[in-house]
């Protein structure tokens, strides 16, 4: 599904070196989490492979499904079918957050060459996928995001996967702010988008969110590089002891 | 011969004694409509009010940063005639009260029946000779009292050379709007207008305005809200390039009565729309809004007045324009609180969207309170669209014209707010999308 190929990145304002070379092949069907310290590159690799200004990939490839990814726009990615669920929502004063759902929804058929939705199913599937997720109709007609919530702005987020159906999900420290229990309704909902042609990225500091969506495949990521891989046991050692054992390990 | 003519600047007293004479000078050639009675009167004391106080010159404190030169002109510059035909004009999907200007002169067999339920209208060119008491004490009278404490000449020329517009008094809730629908033919017409608006106590009428009217043009509308009274006006001002336009709407509210204004323009060489409001009697509301979309040679000039006189008063003011390719945007708009004024709750806000750096926006956003329990805030910013809400949208698959335009649209949404129809609201909605779909980067 994703294939990452010795991507090398920095940022284009200054010389410094984010990501130095990661590799990394998601399948489809598969969970992948990636843990690692702050500022080991995490939320680079995020924005990178959904088109973010700002950053310069000096060498590496990333494809999806085979296809280029950083050869094309934001947009083109998204319709392409992948998904960033962002750390830090947007808040859009003025936009509805229907509105914005379905222009989105809308392109994405569009760019693909599909007929658009009518307006009866789209209300139809945004009302049943938004009571899944315990979104009340009062966040719907809100601008997007304003005055959402921590946990309420991170379900709009799992809202907006749920009705875009992305095939390739990257979440970025979706866990970050959250309660638990507004943490287990957001699994719940990743869990519920969870089948053999779907693939995820969880991007994570803690093992907590790796309790709810279970991971095939664990990484940690230190100094832009993927440091070590294994299965979900890696994210439980993380969990008893820091980051500090595998990074010495690994540089041992 | 060598010898220099020294300059020195001349002295203020000069200079009034210069703008004076040069004022003189041009209401002497003025071509006065001719008229009689009540309305003859008024034109002669609108015109010594003029002389009084002479023509608008740059260097005056609320011209600043727009040159009057081109609305003082005394031949106006032509402009081409703008056909509309990629979109439906504005309102044409409201079931309205249609009357009909053609280059600033009305047209009845254009226009539906002046008889309408709970309205009276009457034609300014025919009425000088007609004893019509609710109009004639309000004629120049708004004008008059707007000049205090900021002369606004311009006002006083137009009552002067008015030679059509419409005296409208709402006597009930009128049940259609009352759609002014200014048209042009010809490349050169220089037009004034001047409506009386009076809406009785407990009255409620909407008034629509669209069109450019003119090559160059002057409209003055002088509205009069009695107690609990309420009019609602949505303007359009038309998308001609090269028409220059200054309009002033200046209305008077009673006790409880309501005021909500809107006002799109896009396009237009120079246009400036001065509003002067007073809030007379208690618990009075005035909300002024307006939209502007500037492209290119472009200079729009909001210019706002609202005085609270009484207590428990509410006010708002919500300019949003967006400017590109060197388009200039100016707001100057104050709120005054008298001293009576207590509780008042005064709100003003204005912003420009500059889509790149050869875009202006200038603003002065004034207040001067003399009472001791009140509630004023008023704020001003410029900025650019948002890179990080421009991400958010493409991330989800909108295009980036696609999400520029509805940050544009969610930028200008605030000052949409201020229209109470919905269907009003989306006549306008429609012709702003319109424009974002012509004028893309």
């Amino acid at each position: 599904m994703l294939e990452i190929k010795d991507l090398h990145v920095k940022l284009e304002e200054e010389d410094k070196a984010i990501l130095k070379g990661v590799s990394l092949t998601v399948e489809a069907g598969k969970v992948h989490a990636i843990m690692g310290p702050n500022g080991s590159g995490k939320s680079t690799l995020s924005y990178v492979l959904s088109g973010r200004d700002g950053y310069e990939v000096t060498e590496g490839k990333a494809l999806l499904e085979g296809k280029d990814l950083l050869e094309m726009e934001p947009e083109e990615r998204a319709a392409a079918g992948l998904f960033l669920a962002f750390q830090y929502p947007v808040e859009i004063p003025g936009v509805g957050n229907m509105t914005f759902l379905r222009t989105a929804v809308n392109a994405q058929r569009k760019a693909r060459g599909e007929e658009e939705m009518s307006s009866g199913e789209f209300l139809k599937a945004v009302r049943a996928k938004a009571k899944e997720l315990k979104i009340d109709a009062d966040m719907l007609k809100r601008p997007v995001n304003v005055g959402f919530s921590g946990g309420e702005k991170k379900r709009n987020e799992i809202l907006q996967m749920a009705i875009l159906e992305p095939r390739m999900c990257i979440l970025d420290e979706t866990d970050s702010g959250l309660d638990v229990d507004a943490m287990k309704l957001v699994s719940q909902g990743v869990n519920a988008l969870r089948d053999a042609g779907r693939a995820f990225l969880v991007i994570t500091h803690y093992q907590r969110l790796l309790d709810h969506i279970r991971p095939d495949v664990v990484h940690i990521m230190a100094d832009g590089r993927i440091v070590k891989s294994g299965g979900p046991e890696l994210a439980l050692e993380v969990e008893k002891n820091g980051y500090a054992d595998i990074l010495a390990e690994v540089s041992a | 011969m060598n010898t220099a003519v020294q300059s020195r600047p001349l002295t203020r007293a000069a200079r009034r004694e210069a703008r004076l004479q040069a004022t003189a000078e041009r209401v002497a050639r003025l071509p006065l409509p001719e008229s009689a009675g009540w309305l003859a009167r008024a034109r002669e004391a609108a015109l010594d009010r003029l002389s009084a106080m002479g023509l608008p010159e740059r260097r005056d404190e609320y011209w600043r940063f727009t040159d009057p030169a081109p609305l003082v002109a005394e031949a106006a510059a032509p402009a081409d005639v703008f056909q509309i035909t990629d979109e439906p004009l504005v309102f044409s999907g409201i079931d309205r009260l249609k009357l009909v200007f053609v280059d600033g002169v009305f047209d009845p067999a254009a226009s539906d029946d002046l008889a309408a339920e709970g309205l009276e209208i009457c034609r300014l060119a025919e009425a000088g000779q007609t004893d019509i008491h609710w109009a004639q004490d309000l004629y120049g009278t708004l004008e008059a009292r707007g000049h205090q404490p900021v002369p606004r000449p311009l006002g006083a020329l137009n009552s002067a050379m008015a030679s059509d517009g419409l005296l409208i008094r709402a006597t009930g809730k009128v049940s259609r709007p009352v759609s002014l629908i200014y048209s042009r033919k010809d490349p050169d017409a220089d037009t004034s207008l001047h409506h009386v608006i009076r809406v009785e106590p407990g009255a409620e009428m909407t008034l629509l305005e669209n069109g450019p009217v003119a090559a160059r043009y002057s409209v003055v509308t002088e509205a009069s809200i009695g107690a609990g009274g309420t009019l609602h006006h949505v303007r359009a001002q038309g998308r001609d390039h090269g028409r220059s336009g200054i309009t002033h709407f200046y209305a008077q509210l009673a006790e409880e009565a309501v005021l909500k204004s809107f006002t799109l323009s896009a396009n237009g060489r120079v246009l400036r729309n001065e509003a002067v409001i007073w809030l007379d009697g208690k618990g009075g509301s005035a909300h002024v809004a307006g939209a502007a979309m500037g492209d290119g040679a472009f200079h729009h000039d909001d210019t706002v007045f609202v005085t609270h006189g009484a207590p428990g008063c509410e006010s708002r003011q919500v300019f949003k324009k967006v400017l590109r390719n060197g388009a200039v945007g100016v707001f100057q708009g104050k709120i005054l609180v008298e001293q009576p004024a207590q509780l008042t709750d005064g709100y003003q806000i204005s912003q420009s969207l500059l889509m790149d750096e050869r875009s202006q926006f200038l603003a002065k956003p004034e207040l001067e309170i003399y009472a001791d329990d009140v509630k004023c805030s008023h704020g001003s910013t410029s900025g650019e669209i948002d890179d990080d809400q421009l991400f958010y949208l493409r991330a989800r698959g909108v295009t980036e014209a696609e999400a520029t335009n509805l940050l544009v649209l969610a930028f200008l949404s605030e000052a949409l707010e201020e229209i109470s129809r919905e269907d009003l609201a989306e006549e306008i909605r429609v012709r702003l999308e319109g424009w974002l779909g012509r004028h893309r980067r």
